[in-house]
Protein backbone atom coordinates (compact mmCIF):
# COMPACT_ATOMS: atom_id res chain seq x y z
CA UNK A 1 0.00 0.00 0.00
CA UNK A 2 1.33 3.41 -0.95
CA UNK A 3 0.54 6.85 0.45
CA UNK A 4 -1.95 7.54 -2.37
CA UNK A 5 -3.68 4.19 -1.77
CA UNK A 6 -3.94 5.04 1.92
CA UNK A 7 -5.50 8.41 1.03
CA UNK A 8 -7.98 6.62 -1.27
CA UNK A 9 -8.98 4.21 1.52
CA UNK A 10 -9.55 7.04 3.98
CA UNK A 11 -11.63 8.96 1.41
CA UNK A 12 -13.73 5.82 0.91
CA UNK A 13 -14.18 5.48 4.65
CA UNK A 14 -15.23 9.09 5.13
CA UNK A 15 -17.27 9.95 2.03
CA UNK A 16 -18.38 13.21 3.67
CA UNK A 17 -14.80 14.44 3.46
CA UNK A 18 -13.53 16.07 0.34
CA UNK A 19 -10.72 14.01 -1.24
CA UNK A 20 -8.38 16.91 -0.62
CA UNK A 21 -9.05 16.72 3.12
CA UNK A 22 -7.92 13.08 3.38
CA UNK A 23 -4.81 13.97 1.44
CA UNK A 24 -4.08 16.94 3.69
CA UNK A 25 -4.83 14.83 6.78
CA UNK A 26 -2.33 12.14 5.79
CA UNK A 27 0.28 14.77 4.97
CA UNK A 28 -0.35 16.56 8.27
CA UNK A 29 -0.04 13.36 10.32
CA UNK A 30 3.18 12.26 8.59
CA UNK A 31 4.73 15.75 8.76
CA UNK A 32 3.81 16.02 12.44
CA UNK A 33 5.38 12.66 13.19
CA UNK A 34 8.54 13.41 11.20
CA UNK A 35 8.96 16.79 12.87
CA UNK A 36 8.40 15.43 16.34
CA UNK A 37 10.85 12.57 15.89
CA UNK A 38 13.54 14.72 14.31
CA UNK A 39 13.35 17.05 17.32
CA UNK A 40 14.03 14.09 19.55
CA UNK A 41 10.44 13.70 20.76
CA UNK A 42 9.32 10.09 20.83
CA UNK A 43 5.99 8.95 19.38
CA UNK A 44 3.70 6.48 21.08
CA UNK A 45 0.63 5.19 19.26
CA UNK A 46 -1.41 2.82 21.41
CA UNK A 47 -2.15 -0.42 19.54
CA UNK A 48 0.26 0.41 16.73
CA UNK A 49 3.74 0.99 18.09
CA UNK A 50 6.32 3.55 19.10
CA UNK A 51 9.01 5.50 17.30
CA UNK A 52 12.15 6.77 18.95
CA UNK A 53 15.73 7.59 18.15
CA UNK A 54 18.68 5.27 18.63
CA UNK A 55 22.19 6.60 19.17
CA UNK A 56 24.97 5.56 16.82
CA UNK A 57 28.47 6.34 18.14
CA UNK A 58 31.10 7.82 15.80
CA UNK A 59 33.00 5.21 13.83
CA UNK A 60 35.82 4.78 11.37
CA UNK A 61 34.32 4.17 7.94
CA UNK A 62 35.68 3.84 4.46
CA UNK A 63 34.79 5.47 1.20
CA UNK A 64 33.81 2.37 -0.78
CA UNK A 65 35.09 3.89 -4.03
CA UNK A 66 38.49 5.24 -3.04
CA UNK A 67 39.09 3.09 0.04
CA UNK A 68 40.04 6.23 1.98
CA UNK A 69 39.31 6.18 5.71
CA UNK A 70 36.66 8.63 6.83
CA UNK A 71 35.33 9.41 10.29
CA UNK A 72 31.57 8.93 10.40
CA UNK A 73 30.27 11.27 13.13
CA UNK A 74 27.90 10.17 15.87
CA UNK A 75 24.25 10.39 14.97
CA UNK A 76 20.72 9.37 15.84
CA UNK A 77 18.59 7.06 13.69
CA UNK A 78 14.81 6.53 13.79
CA UNK A 79 13.63 3.25 15.30
CA UNK A 80 10.16 1.67 15.32
CA UNK A 81 8.90 -0.94 17.75
CA UNK A 82 5.60 -2.60 16.87
CA UNK A 83 2.95 -2.57 19.59
CA UNK A 84 1.35 -5.74 20.93
CA UNK A 85 -1.81 -5.47 18.85
CA UNK A 86 0.09 -4.92 15.58
CA UNK A 87 2.54 -7.73 16.42
CA UNK A 88 -0.30 -10.16 17.01
CA UNK A 89 -2.27 -9.10 13.93
CA UNK A 90 0.71 -9.52 11.63
CA UNK A 91 1.72 -12.87 13.09
CA UNK A 92 -1.86 -14.18 12.93
CA UNK A 93 -1.34 -16.85 10.29
CA UNK A 94 1.89 -18.34 11.56
CA UNK A 95 1.03 -18.18 15.28
CA UNK B 1 7.05 14.59 26.46
CA UNK B 2 5.70 12.11 23.94
CA UNK B 3 3.64 12.60 20.78
CA UNK B 4 0.35 10.68 20.96
CA UNK B 5 -2.80 10.19 18.89
CA UNK B 6 -4.40 13.11 20.78
CA UNK B 7 -1.61 15.45 19.58
CA UNK B 8 -2.07 14.27 15.99
CA UNK B 9 -5.83 14.86 16.26
CA UNK B 10 -5.13 18.41 17.48
CA UNK B 11 -2.98 19.00 14.38
CA UNK B 12 -5.85 17.85 12.13
CA UNK B 13 -8.20 20.18 13.99
CA UNK B 14 -5.80 23.13 13.55
CA UNK B 15 -4.51 22.50 10.04
CA UNK B 16 -7.23 20.59 8.19
CA UNK B 17 -10.26 22.07 9.91
CA UNK B 18 -11.80 18.74 10.88
CA UNK B 19 -13.94 18.95 14.01
CA UNK B 20 -12.66 17.25 17.16
CA UNK B 21 -14.67 14.08 16.57
CA UNK B 22 -13.62 13.79 12.90
CA UNK B 23 -10.00 14.50 13.77
CA UNK B 24 -9.92 11.75 16.39
CA UNK B 25 -11.60 9.27 14.01
CA UNK B 26 -9.24 10.17 11.17
CA UNK B 27 -6.14 9.51 13.28
CA UNK B 28 -7.64 6.19 14.40
CA UNK B 29 -8.49 5.27 10.78
CA UNK B 30 -5.00 6.23 9.57
CA UNK B 31 -3.27 3.69 11.83
CA UNK B 32 -6.08 1.20 11.38
CA UNK B 33 -5.59 1.11 7.59
CA UNK B 34 -1.83 0.70 7.93
CA UNK B 35 -2.34 -2.14 10.40
CA UNK B 36 -4.91 -3.84 8.17
CA UNK B 37 -2.58 -3.69 5.19
CA UNK B 38 0.29 -5.21 7.18
CA UNK B 39 -2.02 -7.86 8.64
CA UNK B 40 -2.86 -8.90 5.07
CA UNK B 41 0.84 -9.28 4.36
CA UNK B 42 1.08 -6.11 2.29
CA UNK B 43 4.04 -3.74 2.75
CA UNK B 44 3.22 -0.06 3.43
CA UNK B 45 5.27 2.60 1.64
CA UNK B 46 4.83 6.18 2.83
CA UNK B 47 7.09 8.27 0.64
CA UNK B 48 9.05 10.90 2.55
CA UNK B 49 8.46 9.06 5.83
CA UNK B 50 9.41 5.42 5.51
CA UNK B 51 8.38 1.86 4.69
CA UNK B 52 6.81 -0.76 6.92
CA UNK B 53 7.92 -4.19 5.77
CA UNK B 54 7.27 -7.75 6.85
CA UNK B 55 9.87 -10.36 7.63
CA UNK B 56 9.30 -14.04 8.10
CA UNK B 57 11.60 -15.33 10.80
CA UNK B 58 12.36 -19.05 11.05
CA UNK B 59 12.16 -20.93 14.33
CA UNK B 60 15.32 -20.54 16.41
CA UNK B 61 16.60 -22.00 19.65
CA UNK B 62 15.98 -19.89 22.74
CA UNK B 63 16.46 -20.22 26.45
CA UNK B 64 14.50 -19.28 29.51
CA UNK B 65 16.91 -16.77 31.04
CA UNK B 66 15.76 -17.64 34.56
CA UNK B 67 15.92 -21.42 34.47
CA UNK B 68 18.36 -21.92 31.59
CA UNK B 69 15.89 -24.34 30.09
CA UNK B 70 16.03 -24.58 26.28
CA UNK B 71 12.79 -23.66 24.52
CA UNK B 72 12.44 -23.06 20.78
CA UNK B 73 11.28 -19.59 19.67
CA UNK B 74 8.59 -20.32 17.11
CA UNK B 75 8.66 -19.12 13.49
CA UNK B 76 6.94 -15.76 13.21
CA UNK B 77 6.22 -12.81 10.99
CA UNK B 78 7.39 -9.41 12.24
CA UNK B 79 7.06 -5.77 11.12
CA UNK B 80 10.18 -3.74 10.41
CA UNK B 81 10.31 -0.01 9.72
CA UNK B 82 12.84 1.60 7.41
CA UNK B 83 12.95 5.38 7.68
CA UNK B 84 13.20 7.25 4.38
CA UNK B 85 16.36 9.17 3.47
CA UNK B 86 14.34 12.33 4.06
CA UNK B 87 13.38 11.40 7.64
CA UNK B 88 16.91 10.21 8.45
CA UNK B 89 18.24 13.47 7.03
CA UNK B 90 15.84 15.54 9.17
CA UNK B 91 16.94 13.67 12.31
CA UNK B 92 20.65 14.10 11.56
CA UNK B 93 20.29 17.75 10.57
CA UNK B 94 18.43 18.68 13.72
CA UNK B 95 21.01 16.91 15.88
CA UNK B 96 23.93 18.56 14.05
CA UNK B 97 22.34 22.01 14.50
CA UNK B 98 21.79 21.36 18.18
CA UNK B 99 25.45 20.34 18.62
CA UNK B 100 26.57 23.47 16.81
CA UNK B 101 24.40 25.66 19.01
CA UNK B 102 25.75 24.16 22.23
CA UNK B 103 29.38 24.49 21.06
CA UNK B 104 28.83 28.19 20.31
CA UNK B 105 27.92 28.91 23.90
Amino acid sequence: MTKSELIAKLTERYPQLVGKDAELAVKTILDGMARSLSQGQRIEIRGFGSFDLNYRPPRQGRNPKSGAKVLVPEKYVPHFKAGKELREMVDGETA
Amino acid sequence: MTLTKADLADMLFDKVGLNKREAKDMVEAFFDEIRASLAEGDTVKLSGFGNFQLRDKPQRPGRNPKTGEEIPISARRVVTFHASQKLKGMVELHYAKQQQRSSNH
